[in-house]
């Protein structure tokens, strides 16, 4: 990739960034949203744009690190293009959830060190709760909700997407 | 521009809205809520649309109708609450809840019941037990024996039209507080109504904004908090879902009260629903002039602010709170100073609850006594609870304070479910209430009456309602250290003893599951659970430790039975089962030798097998291939 090219895309970048951080005015009481539309635009939080961001709020670089490392929902690694949210709050636990969780690890060969899949089409997370109780045991894949899963419907609805995904490319 | 909303045209939507009511000979409610969302009602909704278009019924699904006809009104309400049943289908006057319902059922519902006065019986509510059929929710014992207040109007409004909540005598008590009222009339009120708090500590609501409404400041903050993180309650989602204007009135109310003109709602990022409903509604209110500058022509402002959580569990936490709205680590602090006091910004701060501010509205249309009326004499008013886990009727309910348990579970929640699917009340072992910070209660609790003192003195707390139960094939271990894991995961690490004393508690539970422990684990646990107790700062830290002493009190035999005889009762620990081969359910196929990695199974075709457990290294292979349901002991 040429020198120009590279500054370019990085300009593009920061564009953005800018445009989220003069929506909130530079307002340092307002990090959390601000990290949240950042979060967004990237899927996660990219070192570079979070000590930039730092700069332009006029607050030290562990402040927003501090923040982005408190809360569960930033990620400082990229994100799979499809995030599977299995819900492990009491109702769903009691229904056992667990179950799902080990199929879903095995089918797509993760673990709880090794979280999103090589090819970054899936990130696999745990929730303490969705709310969702009613449905127990629930998985979420990006915003579609499936309900009274079992480890086998679980494992059929990664299948269907990685056919799709076949389909597209 | 004047944009200010009075009485006369406040009144005027309402009377519109009441007349185009009588329009209405027929109301079709689709259950709009994430539970029914999740299963299709969405599809069924745009299919009776469809429908409807193509028969002579005049239907409409908004009231922008000015004509004088009559008409079908098809909408999406927030959660109904009977969410097991999802998706749902209410349609009223007729008194017809449909349960379960499918875009393929929506033809003959359009054909039998819309068109041709009949009910598609099929679809109606079958009791699990006896079978019997029940044709509304004025029937439905699920519906019937609650006493919804706060609820009531979710499932019945369009959340998403104003005018809707206008109808229903919504912004009439905000305008008489702000009007009407003096500041010190209302927290008066509130004190005599005697609600409280009803995310967790049940502090009286009237005297927590007198707190506030003493503190002299220009600037002062009321705070709604939405952070319902305790897993199995999602009342707060239901109410900001389905009523979110109630909240926004209950906050008009309290600010009112104690002299805010600005107010935050910190709502879960994991809620999308509510957040997108309660930020329309906060929209609404400002186009039509009841929230901005000058609220009623009283020359006073007041703004509404979302905020979105990031996925902090201890947020909850009133002061860790207001330290993320600032932008910060959501760590609590030190009490004193109160945030009545410094709070948000440093300026006198209140913090209410969704459920508690929803109810306020309702305690100012009808006064404060007739809420006092409700419920027992300490514990005034009703209590939602989401009733999940092993129960036939899995769902959002409502009943006054003073309920037993056993209403709850047996009649409102259908009975306790088996592991096979049946319902038998002799499975009940427990319920857990009060989510990560609460108790358990057992079957000699069945029978009492629930508020906040009888909760207390069990060793338990209301919490925020959830109310998780359990059947006997659950291991209470496994329970208490799945909450241990869970604040474990969420103390924010500024108190030693939080931090690292919930570590050793998860450690110390562990090697009881994994059948390391000797008694004096036991006693370990034990003591540094009241050391975590007494040495955190805030209620994470405080409560994590209650699901511990609270099974460790009522069901200590089964502690016991994992670490003397190394033995779980329900079989659910994995280290301590071992597999076995059921010999009159095994028909000797010989699938089971086939599949074992290690080959421990042996046995002659036709003839029961057996497994050598020295070999066995307990992978469940077998029980999975086993058409027989014949092995036992391992998952």
């Amino acid at each position: 990739m040429s020198e120009t090219t590279t500054t370019s895309l990085s300009m593009r970048k920061f564009q953005k960034v800018c445009d989220i951080l003069e929506n909130y005015e530079y307002n340092n009481s307002k990090l959390v949203p601000i990290l949240q539309e950042i979060q967004e635009e990237y899927r996660y939080l990219p070192e570079d744009i979070m000590t930039f961001v730092a700069s332009s709020l006029d607050v030290p670089p562990a402040k927003v690190f501090g923040v982005a490392t408190f809360y569960a929902h930033f990620a400082l690694q990229p994100k799979g293009k499809y995030v599977i949210k299995v819900c492990d709050g009491t109702a769903c636990h009691v229904r056992h959830s667990s179950a799902l969780l080990d199929a879903i690890q095995e089918k797509l060969g993760l673990s709880d060190r090794k979280t999103t899949t090589d090819d970054l089409l899936f990130t696999l997370e745990t929730v303490s709760c969705l709310g969702a109780c009613g449905l127990a045991p629930v998985v979420v894949i990006n915003d579609d909700v499936y309900g009274g899963q079992t480890p086998d419907s679980v494992v059929i609805a990664i299948e269907n997407i990685l056919t799709k995904e076949a389909h597209n490319e | 521009m004047n944009n200010t909303m009075n009485i006369d045209t406040l009144t005027q939507i309402a009377d519109k809205y009441k007349s185009q009511m009588t329009k209405i000979t027929r109301r079709v409610t689709i259950c709009g809520g994430t539970g029914c969302i999740a299963n299709g009602s969405q599809n069924v909704y745009d299919e009776l649309v469809k429908q409807l278009a193509l028969t002579n019924i005049d239907a409409v699904v908004d009231l922008k109708f000015e004509d004088n006809k009559d008409h079908t009104y098809v909408m999406h309400s927030g959660c109904q609450g009977f969410c097991q049943m999802g998706p749902l289908v209410t349609i009223e006057p007729d008194n017809i809840q449909y349960v379960k319902v499918k875009p393929a059922d929506v033809s003959e519902i359009v054909l039998k019941t819309l068109a041709g006065n009949s009910i598609v019986e099929r679809l109606l509510y079958h009791d699990p037990v006896t079978g019997q059929k029940f044709n509304g929710t004025k029937d439905i014992p699920f519906y019937a024996r609650q006493n919804r207040t706060v609820l009531k109007n979710i499932g019945h409004i369009d959340p998403a039209d104003i005018k809707a909540y206008i109808g229903q005598k919504g912004y009439f008590s905000a305008y008489n507080a702000w009007t009407n009222m003096t500041d010190e009339d209302i927290c008066n009120d509130m004190i005599t109504s005697g609600l409280r708090g009803r995310g967790g500590g049940g502090f009286p609501t009237g005297r927590k904004w007198n707190l506030t409404r003493i503190e002299k400041n220009e600037k002062k903050y009321i705070i709604c908090n939405a952070d319902e993180g305790d897993p199995g309650a999602f009342m707060d989602r239901s109410i900001l879902e389905g009523n979110p204007h109630s909240v926004v009135e209950g906050m008009m109310i309290a600010a009112r009260a104690i002299g805010a003109n600005e107010g935050y709602i910190y709502v879960r990022t994991e809620y999308p629903l509510a957040c997108k409903r309660i930020k329309q509604a906060i929209n609404d209110a400002k186009n039509i002039g009841i929230l901005g500058d000058d609220v009623f022509g009283t020359s006073n402002g007041f703004k509404i602010t979302v905020m979105e959580g990031a996925g902090a569990f201890v947020c909850g936490e009133e002061t860790a709170l207001i330290a993320s709205i600032e932008g910060k680590r959501g760590m609590p602090r030190p009490k004193p100073p109160f945030p009545a006091q410094a709070g948000l910004f440093g300026k006198p701060t209140c913090i209410n609850n969704v459920e508690t501010l929803s109810a306020v509205p309702l305690i100012f249309q009808n006064g404060p006594t007739w809420f006092k009326a409700i419920g027992t004499e300490k514990s005034a008013g009703t209590k939602t609870f989401a009733v999940t886990g092993n129960v036939a009727n899995t769902g959002l309910i409502e009943v006054p304070f003073g309920t037993t348990l056993r209403e709850i579970v047996e009649n409102i929640g259908g009975g306790v479910l088996t592991e096979d699917g049946k319902v038998d009340m002799d499975a009940f072992k427990a319920a857990q209430i009060g989510g990560p910070s609460g108790g358990c209660l057992t079957k000699e609790h069945l029978d009492m009456p629930l508020d906040y003192e009888t909760l207390t003195a069990m060793g338990a707390m209301v919490g925020s309602g959830g109310l998780v139960v359990m059947n006997d094939q659950t291991c209470i271990v496994q329970i208490a250290r799945f909450f241990m894991r869970f604040t474990q995961n969420e103390s924010c690490g500024k108190c030693t003893i939080c931090r690292e004393g919930t570590k050793q508690m998860l450690a110390l539970l562990d090697d009881i599951i994994e059948g390391n422990a000797t008694l004096q684990t036991i006693d370990l646990l034990e003591e540094l659970a009241h050391s975590v107790k007494i040495g955190s700062l805030c209620g994470l830290g405080k409560t994590a430790p209650n699901p511990v002493l609270a099974t460790l009190k009522y069901f200590r035999t089964e502690y016991d039975e994992h670490v003397i005889n190394k033995r779980c009762p329900t079989k659910r620990c994995k280290a301590l089962t071992s597999a076995e081969i059921l010999a009159d359910k095994c028909k000797g196929c010989r699938v089971c030798i086939k599949v074992c990695p290690e080959g421990a199974i042996t046995g002659e075709l036709k003839k029961p097998h057996t497994i050598n457990k020295a070999l066995c290294i307990k992978c469940g292979a077998c029980a999975q291939a086993c058409k027989f349901n014949a092995i036992t002991g391992v998952a």
